[in-house]
């Protein structure tokens, strides 16, 4: 049992790298595709717009199996498996935060750009200090959302042979005719789960000064 | 001396034609009332002078310089993004519905501009900022946020934003039409309070009787074009214009 919960708790480090990982360059990412759907020229919009469906509309368990195999094809190698992890769910999650972005930029009143403008404001200082801070409060709720869904996707690491916490109780359970393992990495994905939305209500709590 | 100059300006919204040709002057130490039924171009007239909207032709100057001149093709050429950016804080603007940042405090509100658009070392902008909160009777608000105060309060921390970057001219766009009619006096209060200062000031209104009591001059707007103007007595008591006539009779002054 001790042996098993070492393991367990490996697996759960690879679960925890992954999405740490994703979050540290999706959450950016995902602001420029946002820009980028935005943009008034019309080239840049339907291609960022195409990127977007194109993530959102296929598994990313199939996204996960492209990133990590049509390199292979087309170059011969492939990234190892790590990388090609963590790049399919950064620029999965990239999309769905874009839209989550962009919803919360596009609720901003006209208003604020205006007033942003008579006082003088550069076109960076009305977005970095009056447009994102406003747009943080407002997408928190969302951003809960997808975060732990985040959690529970990493579980599909396993699909190219990364053993991340599911593929461990997996094995395990194999190993010992017993579905205990599998129900114990459930109990490890509630905390871990249980963890961000209460980190989710600090942050929402934090930035409940205003209205 | 006129502070802002605005010299046959055109503007159109694709088919609409919402500026159809508008020139007049407003002199330092003038407050100015423009009048006018919805969607006669005050407010499109007031945002093209604050850079908000852009003319499709026409001149406007502020403070001697050239905002937007008309080329003898007819194409409206403006100055430079650097000339626009100076010239622009001449002018500020007060929005019928505050547009106040919701998630600064009182103070920050009024200090932010003055610290990264004046670049004024912040002890010196907070310092004004704490002078208008008394001018504008919100000693007790500096930390307040906007949620925090009522519409009147709100109206007038941002006037006392727009003349924390102290303008030459201070614009006012429909300043009392969100509030509730028991709120309008005290705005009104503060707007007197300014012209009892000689503040140069232009003010898009719907308040007639407010407009009669403040302004030196009234301008009369109707479909795009200035119908009349004169002083108050001129344009309120002694009108020989039908359309300025039957406006004012509809809103009973």
């Amino acid at each position: 049992m001790g042996k098993l919960l070492m393991l367990m708790l490996e697996g759960t480090f690879t679960s925890l790298r992954i999405f740490f990982l994703t979050l540290l360059f999706a959450l950016p990412l995902g602001l420029l595709v946002a820009k980028g759907r935005m943009s008034r020229h019309r080239i840049i919009s339907s291609l960022v717009n195409g990127y977007i469906m194109i993530m959102r509309g296929t598994p990313l368990i199939l996204q996960l199996i492209f990133v990590y195999f049509a390199p292979y094809y087309i170059f011969g190698s492939s990234a190892d498996r790590f990388t090609a992890v963590i790049i399919a769910y950064v620029i999965n999650y990239a999309a769905y935060f874009a839209e989550i972005y962009r919803g919360g930029i596009q609720s901003i009143p006209q208003g604020q750009l205006e007033a942003s403008s008579v006082l003088g404001f550069s076109k960076i200082h009305t977005f970095s200090h009056i447009v994102m801070p406003q747009v943080v409060k407002r997408i928190m709720p969302a951003m809960g959302n997808e975060v732990i869904t985040l959690v529970k996707d990493t579980a599909l690491a396993q699909t190219i042979g990364v053993a991340e916490l599911f593929r461990v109780a997996q094995n395990a359970a194999a190993r010992e005719f017993s579905t205990m393992p599998i129900f114990i990495a459930g109990v490890f994905y509630f905390v871990m789960n249980a963890i961000v939305s209460k980190s989710f209500d600090r942050i929402e709590r934090k930035l409940d000064y205003y209205r | 001396m006129a502070v802002i100059t605005v010299e046959q300006v055109k503007k159109s919204f694709s088919t609409l034609e919402v500026l159809k040709d508008i020139s007049f002057s407003l002199e330092k130490g003038e407050v100015l009332s423009i009048i006018g039924p919805s969607g006669s171009g005050k407010s499109t007239l007031l945002r093209c002078i604050t850079n908000l909207e852009t003319v499709d032709s026409g001149t406007i100057t502020i403070g001697g310089d050239t905002l937007v001149t008309t080329t003898d093709q007819g194409s409206a050429v403006y100055a430079d993004k650097h000339t626009i950016s100076r010239i622009r804080l001449r002018v500020g603007l007060v929005f019928q519905n505050f547009n106040l940042f919701p998630h600064f405090s009182v103070m920050r509100n009024l200090t932010e501009a003055q610290i990264h658009v004046l670049k004024t070392p912040k002890d010196e902008a907070r310092q004004v900022a704490n002078e208008l909160l008394v001018k504008m009777g919100l000693a007790d608000k500096a930390t307040a946020y906007p949620y925090q105060l009522s519409g009147g309060q709100q109206q007038r921390v941002s006037i006392a934003r727009a003349l924390a970057l102290k303008p030459q001219v201070l614009c006012f766009d429909e300043p009392t039409s969100a509030l509730d009619p028991e709120l309008t006096g005290e705005i009104l209060a503060v707007i007197k309070e300014l012209a009892s200062e000689h503040m140069t000031m232009m003010v898009v209104t719907h308040e007639m009787a407010f407009a009669r009591d403040i302004s030196n001059r009234v301008i009369f707007m109707d479909d795009g074009l200035i119908v009349e103007q004169g002083s108050p007595e001129d344009v309120f008591a002694k009108t020989q214009n039908e359309r300025t006539k039957r406006f004012l009779n509809r809103f009973g002054s």
